[in-house]
């Protein structure tokens, strides 16, 4: 791939997904398109920006930003968020929300759905401890840029590798079903989650408010001015009493005071109350100025 | 630190597993089948067992069911590593009394994560 290639595709990837690749990352992005090229039946990675530059909107090019946005991931990766959200989120949740019986979650960069599954699989074992939570709903949303690996989620169906990376042995007995080399995770377990194709760029405000948020390891490849951006929107969505967990290598100091850390509780955040009420003149004044119009 | 006994009746896999498990941190002691790790688990019981399903003389899960009935034998933590990777042998071994179970073949992420699962790091 020439260095103007590489610019190019540069430049789209963040135009379209927001991610900045590094100059230093050519190996990267010739790594994971090469078995793009493969699919598309492309002799080079040249060929392949070519292509990309005369038909912008084909779906060799969805496929290009979907390989280059697709990250591993793995259930209960990092271990400690979903610590926090077994231990500290839905008990608070469970209390505050004991009128209206309904908690909406939504994890913003699902890839092949280990995170979501993770969050229900906590959820259905809290209910078999405490049966007087089944007067709950909880909504699990679970959205990502890459349509492919949305498939692959709904499915539910993992490798031997993948559910040995972070799934106790316990729950692997109790929720999967073995089919052949791979394991497939319960039917209701994937009833309780639903994949949607979203980019964070885009306006998300359409999707409700959310008590939870899990938006994880994605932030890290944005620029600063597009996370001040997400981060921003994502507070709009939330209550006050809302939980936001950020990846490990992710913060939302020094970039908006939207949100602050939960004390003692590493990568998790709530909505800033003082934010909101500076935001809040600002709105009243966009109405009226909208009204004089 | 603390000790990991690697019970394995193939070399290359108690090699392989004794490089994970030292980056890791894990003092390694080695045996070839049930019968050794049991004499090691009598000398002294390690923190840590990872343990192979068929070996001669004597198979790891009649291994780890006279080593729960040890004075002590109920304290180290016991991951099966095993090409047993069927739903049946998973339960025989929990019912045994492992405390996790890695599937054949495994790699340095996967071990890492078991142990943690059972708060060996």
């Amino acid at each position: 791939m020439s260095p103007d290639d590489f610019d190019f595709l540069r430049k789209m990837l963040r135009e379209r997904s927001g991610l900045m690749l590094a100059a230093e990352k050519q190996y990267l992005a010739e790594s994971r398109l090469l078995p793009v090229a493969r699919k598309f039946n492309i002799a080079s990675l040249g060929d392949l920006v070519q292509q990309i530059r005369l038909m912008p909107g084909s779906p060799l090019a969805v496929a290009t930003v979907e390989a280059m946005t697709t990250n591993e991931t793995f259930f209960f990766r990092d271990k400690l968020p979903f610590d926090h959200f077994r231990d500290t989120i839905l008990p608070a949740l469970t209390g505050a929300r004991e009128r209206d019986k309904r908690i909406r979650i939504w994890c913003a960069a699902a890839s092949t759905g280990q995170e979501p599954y993770s969050l229900a699989l906590i959820i259905k074992e809290m209910l078999q401890k405490q049966p007087a939570l089944a007067a709950f709903r909880f909504d699990i949303l679970a959205t990502d840029l890459a349509g492919e690996v949305l498939e692959r989620a709904r499915a539910g169906v993992y490798s031997q590798f993948e559910v040995q990376r972070g799934l106790p042995i316990t729950l692997l007995l109790k929720y999967f079903t073995q089919v052949g080399e791979t394991w497939q995770i319960a039917s209701d377990i994937r009833a309780m989650v639903q994949f949607r194709p979203l980019n964070l760029l885009n306006d998300f405000s359409p999707l409700g408010r959310f008590d939870v948020v899990f938006c994880r390891n994605v932030l890290i490849y944005f620029d600063q001015p597009t996370k001040i951006d997400v981060l921003t929107r994502l507070a709009r969505q939330m209550p006050e009493h809302g939980y936001l967990a950020l990846g490990a290598a992710e913060t939302v100091v020094g970039l908006t005071d939207a949100f602050k850390p939960l004390t003692e509780k590493r990568g998790l955040y709530v909505p800033n109350p003082a934010s909101r009420e500076l935001e809040a003149p600002l709105a009243v004044a966009s109405v009226v100025q909208r009204r004089a119009l | 630190m603390k000790t990991c006994l690697v019970v394995d009746d193939s070399s290359v896999i108690r090699k392989v597993a004794r490089r994970i498990l030292e980056g890791l941190e894990f003092s390694i002691e080695e045996a070839e089948d049930g019968e050794q790790a049991l004499d090691a688990c009598r000398r002294k019981l390690p923190e840590a067992i990872l343990l192979d399903w068929n070996m001669p003389k004597m198979d790891g899960y009649e291994f780890l069911r006279l080593l729960r009935r040890m004075p002590g034998g109920d304290g180290p933590k016991v991951v099966f590593c095993t090409t047993e990777n069927d739903v049946a042998h998973i339960a025989r071994a929990l019912h045994a009394g492992a405390n996790e179970y890695i599937m054949k073949p495994f790699d340095k992420e996967i071990v890492e994560a078991k142990f943690q699962e059972v708060g060996l790091i």
